[in-house]
């Protein structure tokens, strides 16, 4: 059965778009993932145009963020405070995101620069991933215990002025390295389509030093309200947002998700956080090849604008 | 040599024919042009999201036709179907550090997204290129001007060619060199291929008629397609109401979430 998507402008197989849906959701619910990082580079792969893709990858990911958001909310694992100078961040970013991306798809290079952001970064993650998960393997087999990393030294983002306190996480932290890490992630989310939970949840871990249990919580808060954020302007200035597109992924990933959740909970980590990882090094590699491959045609045809 | 030859051939008829203007029954003497009329059933076309392509029959006629030019096939009739225009950038891929991106583009301004041709035979067999291109009558002689100056004219040519190969490519140019046919000796009848993707907007119909060569007559008209149905309505909203329609994909997500976490809510 096909499905016309009105803003891709294509016809796509339902049930292949339902799969994917599904398939990114299962995962991102087995590993407490947005999945975007995953949803994005499958959409390319599957001829939506990069600009549609990542538009409505960002739609999507409000919609596999929020259940999570609510369950932390529900616990009180979510600093709303420190959720809010993110959010500062956030909002920066995704608008100088957008603009960026418009910018690079006047002059031609926006699929080009989505590729090459994708490849460096599942690339770089995939690796740090697979090789931190076979340490935890290797470690697992020699019964040694987990070395105990001391959260309380101090670093270099700690000496920074504009201290406030977060009562919550019990920290009194630099707002200056929140809005930072905040605009970049921004930026990711509206360039690449993504949650960017991924970067943010070990950022605000070793960097920040921020308290593991309200990490998740609050960076979920933040990627509800940035990604949403993302999807409006989007929607505005490059007409890219396929609404039909993103209720068929956010229906069958908000579904695939449950099930990802209770596999997830009965399998072992590291062999899971390996498999993760080969996925994400293997859709990496798919990307880089697409760059190098010479393709069937070198010229192409954009209609509309001045020079776009 | 072939105009030259055809030229020759009715020399003697014409010859013949000139000094006693009055009394003959048929032929180009008899000082009254040729006209040209075209029509079509509708003025515009509903085009549902599941069209596949089509075709469209345009009737013509000609009237004060020679018989004689008519009877050794000097009418020749060209009808084209031109899309909205716009500006069109043509880019081209290079290899730089063992990656292809886009390197040079060439902006074309106001070229039709979509065109449609039709003629009685080969366009270049009916006239020679530089009236033509003139004219601006076939894909070959549609009017390709860059926008700004570009120093290297060589590049024109190529980024020309690439671009009338990818519309041909992707089916928005068509030409069909026998789909105008005569029905009777000043009937024809033309049928334009309209694409699959063919875009929405005020199309523009127009015929030629060219009498041994010549561009003699032509007529336009305006058809509008309009495309129809859900997809429509969505593709619309998007562009004339994007924030509104933003917000409903946000709205979308935000029930979706909720939705599911209540739904599969382990209690």
């Amino acid at each position: 059965m096909t499905v016309y998507l009105p803003i891709a402008e294509l016809s796509v197989n339902i049930f292949i778009i339902l799969g994917m849906g599904a398939a990114v959701g299962f995962l991102s619910g087995m590993f407490g993932v947005g999945g975007g990082f995953l949803i994005t580079p499958l959409l390319i792969f599957y001829n939506i145009p990069p600009v549609v893709a990542v538009a409505t990858g960002a739609n999507q990911v409000v919609a596999s963020s929020i259940s999570g958001a609510i369950t932390h909310f529900r616990r009180g694992t979510l600093d709303m405070k420190l959720g809010s100078v993110l959010l500062v961040g956030g909002l920066a970013g995704a608008t100088a995101g957008v603009w960026v991306f418009s910018w690079l798809r006047r002059i031609g290079q926006l699929d080009l620069f989505i590729s090459l952001l994708y490849v460096v970064l599942l690339s770089s993650i995939g690796a740090l991933m697979l090789q931190e998960s076979v340490r935890a393997m290797r470690r697992a087999k020699n019964n040694n215990p987990l070395p105990i990393k001391r959260p309380g030294q101090h670093n270099w983002v700690h000496r920074l002025p504009l201290k406030m306190r977060f009562k919550k996480s019990k920290i009194y932290l630099s707002a200056i390295p929140i809005v930072g890490l905040g605009f970049g992630i921004g930026v990711l989310t509206s360039i690449m389509g993504v949650g960017g939970g991924f970067i943010m949840v070990p950022a605000m871990i070793y960097l920040l030093r921020i308290p593991t249990n309200v990490v998740v919580g609050t960076s979920l808060f933040q990627i509800i309200f940035v990604t949403a954020y993302t999807t409006m302007v989007q929607a505005a200035t490059n007409y890219s947002v396929d609404i039909v597109l993103a209720t068929i992924l956010m229906v069958a990933g908000v579904i695939g998700a449950q099930y990802g959740v209770r596999v997830g909970q009965k399998l072992r980590g590291e062999q899971l956080r390996a498999l993760l990882a080969l996925l994400v090094l293997a859709v990496g590699i798919r990307l880089a090849v697409g760059l190098i491959v010479t393709p069937n045609d070198v010229y192409s045809v954009a209609v509309g604008g001045m020079s776009y | 040599m072939r105009r030259f030859l055809r030229t020759a051939l009715l020399l003697p008829f014409l010859a013949l024919a000139f000094p006693v203007e009055a009394q003959v029954p048929f032929g180009q003497a008899s000082g009254v042009k040729e006209g040209l009329e075209i029509g079509t059933s509708t003025s515009e076309i509903a085009i549902a999201s599941d069209f596949r392509g089509a075709d469209l029959t345009i009737f013509g006629a000609l009237t004060n036709a020679d018989e004689l030019f008519l009877a050794i096939g000097q009418y020749d009739v060209v009808v084209t179907l031109e899309g909205p225009k716009d500006y069109a950038t043509v880019r081209k891929k290079e290899r730089v550090f063992g990656i292809w991106m886009n390197t040079e583009g060439l902006t074309f301004e106001q070229v039709p997204e979509s065109y449609s041709l039709a003629s009685t035979r080969m366009i270049d067999s009916i006239d020679e290129a530089p009236s033509l291109n003139n004219i601006g009558v076939g894909i070959d002689h549609l009017a390709l001007n860059p926008v700004g100056y570009i120093p290297d004219s060589g590049m024109i040519g190529e980024f020309r060619d690439a671009y009338r190969r990818l519309k041909l490519s992707n089916g928005l140019y068509q030409r069909d060199t026998s789909g105008v046919r005569f029905v009777s000796s000043s009937l024809f009848r033309a049928s334009l291929k309209l694409p699959a993707n063919i875009p929405d907007g005020m199309h523009m119909v127009r015929a030629y008629l060219f009498k041994s060569g010549q561009l003699i007559n032509q007529r336009e008209m305006p058809l509008r397609v309009v495309k129809t149905g859900i997809e429509q309505a969505i593709t619309d909203a998007a562009h004339d109401r994007p924030l509104a329609y933003g917000f409903l994909c946000v709205l979308i997500a935000i029930i979706t979430g909720w939705g599911a976490s209540i739904v599969f809510r382990k209690d």
